[in-house]
């Protein structure tokens, strides 16, 4: 997926300034930054659901739009499903909805982070509530996975659970997955590259591993250090 | 179980060392296969990506052979492990070093101390 100079504005302010990056095949990329700096609007836009003001998003050579829903895997930060509802039911919806969902798969990765799939949803824990929400993205094979801060307001064991998820469950050769988060060291260790976003922009884009090589410290104190400058 | 990091190193690093240190203490043997890539990257709770280099990087240094369709194997070669080994030694008295002197201890300070510790 190609970003190319993509602003955002909600009537006259603006959200993103001039997003250009690429989000090349078999990585996994972490959006970061403070609260308010167009993580999700960000992530909106790439998965087709907000049109950008200017600029040009694609994958593979297509303009993204909603069309293109069927070829991206989007994990909102919000809890959309019934409470009602069962996984089971849930899943059902998912393999009804998208074509390259798996039922297999989805019931793979539940019993994988032993979520109950019987149970109504409002009858499970944010952990497991969350560990569903995961089920049912990490189960549609598609070339890129888009999630918002999936990891957030969880407990560590949660937090776990779900990255090992995305490491077990996502071809890697194939498909990438960007995810916002805020639990920047311990998401940091599943990362290939950061995008550091401060007010619309994006003030870095590195590979985690070469932040470490070449300058002793992680996406952390990396962060705090570019973020302590100010953005010209 | 997931493991934690040092900050200021690359995770790739950190991992060919623990595998070394886990050769050079026995608790891997030659001829032990190595886990998948995936079922590796799943235990150390890392990048998929940083355990591919991880691996290519230790068949780089004759640790590791890979068997085509069979896997990853520790060398059975007993001088790639012994040199192995002498990379370590190396390296951690290296660091040993650099600590004490950048606290003004100075080298015959240092090989007192060691003769008499190591002679007890």
């Amino acid at each position: 997926m190609k970003l190319h100079e993509v602003s955002f504005q909600y009537k006259s302010t603006t959200i993103l300034n001039k997003i250009t990056f690429t989000v090349p095949p078999g990585q996994i990329i972490g959006i970061i930054g403070e609260n308010g700096c167009g993580k999700t609007t960000l992530l909106r836009m790439m998965a087709g659901i907000l049109v950008p003001s200017a600029g040009a998003i694609t994958l593979e050579e297509q303009p993204v739009t909603r069309r293109l829903a069927n070829q991206i895997a989007y994990q909102p930060d919000i809890d959309l499903f019934y409470d009602s509802h069962t996984a089971q039911k849930v899943f059902t919806f998912y393999d009804e909805q998208f074509d390259d969902f798996s039922l297999e798969k989805a019931y793979e990765i539940a019993a994988f982070l032993e979520v109950p799939t019987k149970v109504k949803l409002k009858k499970l824990s944010k952990g497991n509530r969350a560990r569903v929400k995961m089920a049912c993205v990490l189960a549609r094979e598609t070339r890129i996975y888009l999630l918002d801060e999936p990891f957030s307001g969880l407990d560590p064991l949660a937090r776990e659970s779900l990255m090992k998820a995305l490491i077990r469950f996502i071809d890697n050769e194939n498909s990438s997955i960007v995810l916002s988060t805020h639990e920047v060291s311990e998401v940091e260790p599943i990362l290939d590259q950061v995008i550091l976003m401060k007010d619309g922009r994006i003030r870095a884009m590195e590979n985690v591993e070469l932040i470490r090589d070449e300058r002793g410290e992680d996406a952390v104190q990396w962060m705090k250090s570019l973020y302590g400058k100010q953005v010209q | 179980m997931t493991q934690d990091f040092m900050k200021d190193r690359p995770i790739y690093l950190q991992l060919i060392e623990r595998i070394c240190g886990d050769v050079i203490k026995g608790n891997i043997q030659p001829g032990d296969k190595l886990p998948s890539v995936r079922e590796f990257a799943l235990d150390a709770g890392v990048n998929v990506n940083t355990v591919q280099r991880v691996y290519k990087e230790l068949e780089m240094m004759n640790l590791t052979e890979t068997k085509r369709g069979q896997g990853t194997f520790i060398t059975t070669n007993d001088d790639s492990i012994q040199h192995i080994r002498e990379q370590m030694k190396e390296q951690v008295a290296t660091q040993f070093i650099t600590v004490l002197e950048s606290l003004g201890f100075s080298v015959t300070e240092i090989i007192d101390l060691l003769q008499k510790k190591g002679g007890k």
